[in-house]
């Protein structure tokens, strides 16, 4: 038996919009990089990767082609990196662990589309895009995401957008999938201490 | 968060452990790619105090820190004011004016990094100490024998041979290895067995005639300086080397052997063992490298897994 969704939570999206949503995103890239080979989906962990992973696979099927596909993990790039004892810093995030970095194909000239789940910040695409150019010099870097929450703390924007979904700060966005939480949804959260 | 020493394998959990062991692991694509270096530590100051003599420790912790973007400062007992009578203390209270974010040291006394910590904001991280405990080193083992020879390590059968009484590694390794689940098993001659080893859990053995039950033969060097100096622990390293030395005549297909170098061959260990690749001596110095920016990477941004966070930036 699931437990009943407590009420600080909304559905934004379910298993079958999210699934729509996605396919269309696929569609959307193709679009916009007729025939090209160099395609490369990179999926930004951990949902990223999960969400990166299922556009590959509609990207094969549908444009008939046998993209290159990877994943990246960010931790090494970010900007919040804590620092233990300096006055006046606050505590950091604690720091997710650390998953593998996989590009099993040559960045040097490919057409790269990262893959997040949650727009926010654009810290996480920041260091996206600088990880990637330590493993090479890609022709071009495009990105998609699931939800724009907006709240855009630099210059980064998406070219495929599955929602956008103006939030205010103390709501979040969660994304949820299959492969790792059991159930694909998305879901906006409000704190409780709102 | 307060700052976090790594003294003595026992300041780690077991999760602290794996955790390091698998951040070690994320490093390796790093370490295999064009540009071997990540931003992580950029800015952080790291230096590197080897008051005795090392090659792969020092040099590892000093690329570890450069592959991580920090800025390092080595400095070695001769030629620093440590040879002009400067105590530990003030050295340690001198660079503390420079607000570095980890302080390495090796030392010959056990003990002293403990000194060093109280009077540095410094996290310290002890290359050896005296007789006392290496537990970088102790990463690092464990770290090859998981690559190597699989995840679990539980149950693995270890004999350490040699010179145990003097061996910072072996009192690491004894508690590391433990910490993971495998037995372990100390060979030396009676001269070169710490009194009491027992207490530790271990079994203790004077010959190797139960080497055969052994799946990993961690050999450590006989430290010729010792039995030189005319001390009474070994009539002669010949003997040492017939006794207790391993051979690939002595050793079964599956065996495995480990050193942590630097390896006296023809003592404690043949040519044809320390020339065959499929030991993992070898893999030891290179775990060296990863094993250390995982350990610095985590004194600096904490050892939570930080599974439940899921912030997303």
């Amino acid at each position: 038996m699931p437990e009943p969704r407590p009420a600080s939570e909304t559905v934004i999206l379910t298993a079958e919009q999210m699934s729509r949503t996605i396919t269309r995103i696929a569609h959307e890239i193709l679009e916009k990089n007729p025939g090209s080979e160099k395609l490369a989906v990179v999926g930004i962990h951990t949902r990223g990767a999960f969400l990166g992973a299922r556009i590959h696979k509609l990207l094969c099927e549908v444009g008939g082609r046998d993209y290159a596909a990877g994943n990246l993990d960010i931790s090494f790039y970010r900007d919040d990196v804590a620092a233990r004892g300096a006055v006046g810093v606050i505590p950091s995030t604690p720091q997710p662990v650390v998953k593998d970095t996989d590009l099993p194909f040559t960045i040097d000239g490919a057409r790269v589309v990262l893959v997040d789940d949650v727009l926010y910040t654009g810290r996480t695409i920041r260091a996206a895009i600088d990880a990637l150019f330590d493993y090479g010099r890609p022709a071009t870097v495009q990105l998609a995401v699931l939800v724009d929450r907006g709240h855009r703390e630099l210059p980064i924007r998406p070219d495929y957008v599955g929602k956008n979904l103006p939030t205010a700060s103390r709501e979040r966005i969660s994304v949820r999938v299959d492969e790792c939480d059991g159930v694909d949804e998305v879901v906006l959260v409000r704190s409780k201490e709102a | 968060m307060p700052k976090r020493d790594l003294i003595s394998i026992e300041d780690l959990s077991r999760a602290d452990v794996e955790l390091l062991l698998d951040t070690a692991e994320s490093f390796l694509p790093v370490l295999e790619r064009d540009i071997k270096k990540v931003p992580t530590l950029r800015g952080r100051t790291i230096i590197n105090l080897f008051w005795e003599a090392s090659t792969r420790t020092s040099s590892s912790f000093d690329l570890a820190a450069k592959r991580l973007s920090a800025d390092t400062l080595a400095l070695k007992a001769s030629g620093s004011a440590v040879e002009k009578g400067e105590t530990l203390k003030d050295t340690a209270i001198t660079l503390s004016a420079y607000s570095p974010d980890i302080i390495v040291m090796r030392h010959p006394s056990a003990g002293a990094c403990q000194t060093l910590s109280a009077n540095t904001e410094a996290s310290v991280i002890n290359a050896g100490d005296g007789k006392h405990q290496h537990p970088t080193q102790c990463l690092l083992d464990l770290f090859s024998m998981r690559q190597n020879l699989g995840r679990d390590l539980d149950g693995l059968k270890v004999f350490i041979i040699g010179d145990i009484l003097h061996s910072r590694v072996a009192r690491s390794d004894i508690m590391g290895f433990q910490m993971l689940g495998m037995e372990v098993t100390l060979v030396a001659p009676p001269t070169l067995m710490p009194r009491g080893i027992e207490e530790m859990g271990v079994k203790v053995e004077y010959d190797l005639a139960n080497l055969k039950d052994a799946d990993v033969i961690y050999l450590l060097r006989i430290q010729k300086e010792r039995i030189k100096a005319g001390a009474a622990y070994l009539p002669s390293l010949r003997e040492y080397s017939q006794l207790w030395g391993i051979s690939q005549a002595r050793l079964g297909p599956k065996q495995r052997v480990m050193h942590p170098g630097p390896i006296n061959r023809g003592v404690e260990i043949a040519s044809d063992i320390a020339d065959d690749d499929e030991n993992l001596i070898a893999h030891q110095v290179f775990s060296g490298l990863a094993v250390r920016m995982a350990i610095l990477y985590r004194t600096i941004v904490g050892y939570s897994d930080g599974a439940a966070s899921g912030e997303v930036l």
